[in-house]
């Protein structure tokens, strides 16, 4: 197990390297001068010069590497060139909105899919399981970002029970924090529910038709410990895989609905980033979403053996 | 004690009948063999008296365990039976653990969910002496094992204990050792009829194979599609065999096919020193790489028209073997020459060696695809042939080999899905044939089908081995089959050839104590006056 837990620690090391190495590469190496491109075509000369002394253009690319991750190891991301703010303060601040937003859509994502799959399973070929499903179907068709819309119109205009957008900050209190994230966890959640009901559905159904089952009942165990005991924890490795490419997605790809709500997240981060060519915060938060899927990743891959005892005994 | 008393029992599953009429009843102490071929029902009567049946299904009649009403029983009560009163062992000991948890963990939960006063611990316990019970003892199997770090015979062990673990008064053993080899089932079997003398319980024995249950029983039934055509005290069944179809299974399981012995002393096959080779999953990561020899320097040579046999329990290498002879794995060692041409393992066999050799498999389900018809499924060894015959040569020759495996010419428009495990072999032969080869290699090709199936296949094998001077290597764990159709055998274990002769000098005096092993262990038919 320690040894499994090595060897996926270095494989998550190399992936690091590999990745900041390919980030480095695309953003300042490919696409000509970094520094021409960040100030536009109208840029003065002696502006250039100066930006390049700035991101340190005159040294060689591996020595500039080098000091990229070893910056971001120790905690220094560098400064934005648009805010003239140190990076690392910037993401500190969105990662406050983004992780919570992704941790509760997440959790409200799984708490829903988890009963709604083992219903439609334990219910299978009933009209049940074919209306749980069909809802299901139109969780993963409806577009989140329409969907979003519909809550405000009906929960911020008509109701007034929640604002429509914005963020007021945690120092407002937690209760005010989480309203604010309320909307937007909602609206990310629910396609997510919906991909992950039915791989819970599907998944329950392959194990509920397994010979051990019927063990279990020929044990004495009614339906539903049948199914809570040795059924649950055989249908999670699918389920599990599909946790952690959501959280990932959820970290990263909330753009639209942080645009949606107007929520100064990552996402928005990146995006405006981008539009104002500023490549020194675009390489940083990228390598900080990557960093994060790989890490999730890795959390996976110990869970698999947690849950299964026959991937124990490999390496 | 009556333990269990069925009268009239009839089953339908969304209205298509399954048992009907059925009647039999079973005292404490007693073994009842329930004996049928695929499809007679034995499986779903026992279903039937756990009351786990697919949804669907509707049962009529009666059916008491202990004296009470199964049929009329509310599902609370049922559950509170299963596992405390009556038990039941099931066919596939790979698949009937849960994976996920710990043997000990499985043989204790069914204590504690009908006694939920035990404590965790005290449950543990009584599973460790459950499992001893079961000869695993707890040096060797401690609680914590997997079910993926035990054997076969050793999970139909633990598989047996926790259906043991509380004693119940009625054990039903479904086909519990079909998935076994030989040594391993004489173990296991033992091992019921011990427990039941043990703790004098009732065990309902179900199996396809008269041997096994005539060595178990003390009473008989035997099921043919639904019904029960015979029963009665075992020695007495067997002895008067007065229903003809009890006698047709009894002459199907020892049936010997017409063979005329060979008489060429040509060599066809021959081998030298073959070794192969697996690599093990690395244990560190840079360690060096382990191997597992599962072909250990084995020589052999199969004359013209010989039935050569090759026996041996599962792992010992016997399909590796099948597979590096077809040239379908590179060896590390050794040489192979089919007629004086030299097989080269791995990826570059010659077309002109593979269409003289083909095989036959034990999956009559699993070996075709499904959606091609069978005109397509047999003609497709053509392609080993440098120019391709027409479509006229083509369909002759499928339309020649249906008919020599006793299919008609009309059958090669259908799908698979459209024939019985019987006629798939039929056509699974009839692709092995159309090549015209010269050996033909069965791997367990008659191990999945039932015993009046299987005669009819032995049958036609020893035909067209008559007609076309077919040589054939047959491989297989079941002795009384490779005892009926070979003229001289090989004995493997662990890689090696441990014994090797003429097919009845073998089985009669058998030199290594490995085939004194086997041959003691397989269960034999009682003998018979009639016949």
């Amino acid at each position: 197990m320690a040894r499994y837990i090595l060897t996926r620690l270095l494989s998550l090391l190399i992936s690091l390297t590999v990745a900041s190495a390919v980030i480095f590469a695309l953003i300042e190496i490919i696409p000509g001068d970094p520094a021409a491109f960040m100030l536009g075509i109208n840029a003065q000369d002696d502006t250039i010069a100066a930006l390049r002394a700035e991101l340190g253009l005159d040294t060689s690319p591996l020595e500039r590497y080098f000091g990229w991750v070893s910056g971001m190891v120790t905690g220094d991301f560098g400064t934005s060139y648009t805010y003239r703010t140190p990076i690392s303060e910037m993401i500190a601040e969105r990662l406050w909105i983004s992780l919570p937003l992704a941790l509760i859509a997440l959790a409200l994502s799984t708490l829903i899919a988890f009963p709604v799959g083992i219903l439609a399973a334990s219910k299978r070929g009933s009209l049940t399981d074919t209306i749980v499903m069909g809802f299901t179907q139109l969780g993963v068709a409806i577009p989140n970002f329409w969907f979003a819309m519909l809550m405000v119109l009906v929960f911020a205009i008509n109701l007034r029970w929640f604002s429509a957008g914005g963020f007021p900050g945690w120092d407002e209190g937690l209760f005010t924090g989480l309203k604010a994230l309320t909307l937007p966890a909602i609206s990310l959640a629910l396609p997510q529910a919906s991909i992950l009901a039915r791989v819970m559905r599907s998944a329950l159904v392959d194990t509920l038709d397994e010979d051990f089952m019927r063990t279990a009942r020929a044990k004495g165990l009614n339906r539903r410990q049948a199914i809570q005991r040795h059924a649950l924890r055989n249908a999670m490795i699918p389920v599990l895989t599909i946790i952690g490419l959501q959280f990932s997605f959820l970290l990263a790809g909330a753009i639209i609905i942080e645009n949606v709500f107007f929520l100064p997240g990552l996402g928005r981060l990146v995006f405006q980033a981008i539009s104002q060519r500023d490549l020194i915060v675009v390489e940083s938060v990228v390598m900080l979403l990557v960093f994060a899927v790989i890490v999730v990743n890795f959390a996976v891959d110990i869970a698999y053996v947690l849950v299964d005892p026959r991937l124990r005994r490999q390496g | 004690m009556t333990l269990l008393e069925i009268e009239g029992l009839s089953l339908s599953i969304n209205g298509s009948p399954i048992l009907k009429d059925i009647s039999l009843s079973l005292k404490q102490g007693r073994i009842l063999g329930v004996i049928g071929e695929s499809g007679s029902g034995k499986s779903m009567t026992a279903f039937a008296i756990m009351q786990l049946l697919p949804s669907g299904s509707k049962a009529t009649g009666h059916l008491r365990v202990l004296g009470f009403d199964m049929l009329a029983a509310s599902e609370d009560d049922l559950c509170k039976m299963r596992g405390n009163d009556v038990s039941i062992v099931f066919q596939e000991p790979a698949t009937a653990l849960n994976p996920l948890k710990t043997i000990g963990d499985q043989v204790a939960e069914a204590i504690l969910i009908h006694e939920p006063s035990t404590t965790r611990a005290g449950a543990q316990v009584r599973a460790q002496t459950t499992l001893e019970r079961c000869e695993l003892p707890a040096e060797q199997f401690p609680l914590t094992l997997y079910p993926h770090e035990l054997s076969g015979g050793q999970r139909q062990r633990v598989v047996i204990a926790l259906a043991i673990a509380l004693r119940p008064k009625l054990l039903i053993a479904d086909e519990p050792t079909t998935a076994l080899d030989v040594t391993t089932q004489a173990e296991v079997l033992q091992l019921l009829k011990r427990l039941v003398t043990e703790d004098q319980m009732g065990l309902m024995l179900v199996s396809h194979d008269l041997a096994v249950v005539a060595g178990m029983a003390d009473d008989i039934v035997i099921m043919k599609n639904g019904e029960i055509v015979e029963s009665g005290v075992a020695t007495a069944v067997f002895q008067q065999l007065r229903h003809p179809y009890t006698r047709a299974l009894y002459a199907a399981s020892e049936h010997v096919p017409d063979r005329t012995p060979p008489r060429s002393t040509a060599r066809l096959l021959s081998v030298t020193n073959l070794v192969r080779d697996y690599r093990l999953p690395r244990t560190a990561l840079f360690a060096a790489p382990q191997y597992f020899r599962a072909v250990d320097h084995v020589s052999f040579d199969i004359f013209k028209g010989e039935s050569l046999g090759l026996v041996g329990e599962s792992g010992c290498g016997k399909s590796t073997l099948t597979r590096a002879i077809l040239g379908l794995e590179t060896v590390q060692g050794g040489e192979m020459y089919l007629d004086g041409m030299p097989i080269a393992g791995g990826r570059h066999v010659d077309r002109k060696i593979r269409r003289r050799m083909q095989a036959v498999f034990q999956d009559p389900y699993g070996s075709f695809n499904p959606r091609h018809r069978v005109d397509r499924l047999i003609s497709e060894p053509f392609h080993l042939y440098e120019e391709p015959p027409s479509s006229d040569e083509k369909n002759e020759a499928v339309v020649g080999a249906l008919r020599a495996v006793g299919l008609s010419p009309e059958d090669q428009f259908k799908y698979i899905h459209e024939f019985s495990g019987g006629q798939r072999q039929r056509i699974a032969i009839a692709r092995a044939l159309i090549t015209q080869p010269e050996l033909i290699l069965l791997d367990e090709a008659t191990s999945a089908l039932d015993v009046s199936i299987r005669a009819q296949i032995l049958d036609l094998l020893a035909e067209l081995a008559n007609s076309y001077g077919l040589t054939y290597l047959f491989i297989s764990h079941d002795l009384s089959v490779v005892r009926a159709i070979t003229d001289r055998v090989l004995v493997m274990r662990d890689g090696r050839i441990v014994e090797e002769g003429k097919t009845e000098q073998v089985f009669s005096a058998p030199q290594h104590p490995y085939t004194r092993s086997l041959i003691d262990a397989s269960p034999v038919l009682p003998k018979n006056a009639n016949h």
